[in-house]
């Protein structure tokens, strides 16, 4: 079984367009001005729907991370250990991404790159930035 | 406004139940709990059920009542994991308290183990995100590992001290010849198994059981006529924050704070009060961030009281007196009630052999998704 491919909506397509493109789109709340991610059809801030997408530059800090050693499906379990992190990005929003190029802890400055998944294109993140 | 009290409470046997089905274990915990009352079918005007990994269909409870031949005035089904049970408890004492049922029998049971085999760990990760979250491989394990890890880094609490919490679930469950588990294990037994998800390790992770459980909660009033001790429902309440854990507000406050408030401040009652507590504890860092996000610790003491014994069968604070979904069994949406109907047993002061003295108040807590949904009831002897 492969790994999951995200499937974009409407709420998520302008995002997933940006990650083809190598760009992390976020929503901005033009009422409360909150970063938003993920993407929706209003500001869970304050329920406003005046909402502009932006680009992240792409670094963040790693808020939680853990290395897991049994997988959900074979195709993961084929990996070996593997790293997932809640990554706080400095735009001030949170994604969940896995760890390339090293060993996350809590802290940890990463930045965000891209890995083809099927027919889409999914943001991870490495160590640096 | 009418008093709601449960009257009946039966377990099934939990474990490798091959030949069980979903529908059977509903029937064997719902008639159980209906003998236990002293109840007929025809008696039950309101049913409550839950869901299933393994007959999913959305009208369980319909499902159930054509099954066993049921016509109640008033059925609905609740797909809330692991909170499902204590929600839908204080869903029927809410029923029963503005008058629309005199009996709710509420049934849960799945047989996610023998029904699955090596399966369920796949089906419950699917419960996260489909864009934000599966594609990074993450389990429910995985999850919880990414709550401990902060909480472990802003509280001190150590894996020592989640592992002390596995051990202290496996010596009530030693006391419980229905537990799923029931070979004693040491410290030591915890941090050498393998890594589920760092800084989890198997022992830290609860059990995957086949297995049913069932309640009835009726009017109080109704109660002098049946066969079992009363126990009052004296409070309930709920919290909800999130649902992935992606988008939750914090790694370390959850909506237990405010469940356990609202259903102790119903009943009257502050934490110190209580005598026993059931409590959800899917992984060792549920129970202890719940019993500190409670207010039954204080934040960071809570790894140390279980270090100490605290919360053995004699100690302060005797929790999950049953062996808890880390080794009594863990069922689905029965896991929940399985703390359910131990919180009953001890009120009826029928745990033998590991009976709390005196218990005559408890608090019984569900979590469901990632500490995102939290129901708590607070139960007394009447």
């Amino acid at each position: 079984m492969e790994k999951p491919v995200p499937r974009p909506n409407a709420d998520s397509a302008p995002f997933w367009e940006g990650c083809a493109a190598h760009e992390f789109r976020f929503q901005r709340c033009n009422s409360c001005g909150k970063a938003q991610f993920y993407p929706r059809a209003i500001c869970a801030n304050c329920r406003g729907d005046d909402l502009d997408w932006e680009v992240s530059v792409g670094k963040g800090a790693v808020h939680s991370v853990t290395t897991v050693s049994r997988g959900p499906s074979v195709a993961f379990k084929e990996d070996g250990p593997y790293q997932v992190a809640l990554v706080d990005m400095d735009e001030g929003f949170r994604f969940m991404a896995n760890v390339r190029g090293g060993e996350a802890e809590i802290g940890t400055r990463v930045r965000v790159i891209y890995e083809k998944r099927g027919d889409q294109t999914i943001p991870q993140v490495e160590i640096g930035g | 406004m009418k008093k709601a009290a449960i009257t009946g409470a039966y377990s099934t046997k939990v474990g490798d139940l091959e030949g069980a089905t979903c529908m059977s274990l509903h029937t064997e915990a719902g008639l159980g709990a209906l003998a236990d009352a002293g109840l007929e079918v025809g008696d039950v005007d309101g049913l409550l059920c839950a869901y299933s990994f393994t007959e999913p269909h959305l009208m369980l409870a319909s499902v159930f009542a054509e099954y066993i031949g049921m016509q109640p005035s008033h059925a609905s089904a609740v797909s809330m994991g692991g909170v499902t049970a204590c929600m839908l408890v204080m869903q029927a004492a809410a029923l029963v308290e503005a008058g629309y049922c005199r009996h709710v029998l509420v049934v849960t049971g799945d047989n996610r183990l023998s029904g699955m085999r090596g399966n369920a760990v796949q089906a419950l990760s699917e419960v996260g995100n489909q864009q934000y979250e599966q594609p990074y491989g993450m389990t429910i394990p995985a999850a919880y590992a990414l709550v401990a890890q902060r909480y472990m880094s802003e509280f001190g609490v150590t894996s020592e001290q989640l592992a002390a919490i596995a051990v202290t679930m496996r010596e009530h469950a030693a006391l419980n010849p229905k537990a799923h588990m029931r070979t004693p294990i040491t410290v030591d037994d915890v941090m050498n198994s393998r890594f589920i998800a760092t800084p989890l390790h198997l022992l830290d992770c609860c059990l995957i059981s086949d297995g049913g459980a069932a309640v009835v909660v009726s009017a109080a009033d109704t109660a002098g006529d049946l066969k079992a001790p009363r126990i009052d429902v004296l409070g309930s309440g709920q919290g909800h924050t999130h649902e992935y854990i992606v988008a939750a507000p914090s790694l370390t406050d959850y909506g237990c704070k405010r469940s356990a408030a609202d259903a102790l401040g119903r009943a009257g009652l502050k934490p110190s009060d209580i005598d026993v507590v059931e409590i959800y504890d899917s992984f060792t860092i549920t129970l202890l961030a719940e019993l500190e996000s409670m207010g039954f610790f204080e934040r960071g003491e809570a790894g140390a009281a279980a270090a100490a014994g605290e919360l053995k069968i004699g100690g302060k604070l005797p929790c999950n007196t049953h062996g808890g979904l880390l080794s009594y069994g863990h069922s689905g949406a029965a896991g929940g009630m399985y703390h359910v109907v131990e919180a009953v047993e001890q009120l009826r002061g029928a745990a033998k052999g590991r009976q709390v003295d005196g218990a005559e108040l408890a608090l019984v807590h569900g979590d469901g998704g990632i500490l995102s949904a939290h129901c708590s009831i607070v139960l007394g002897r009447a």
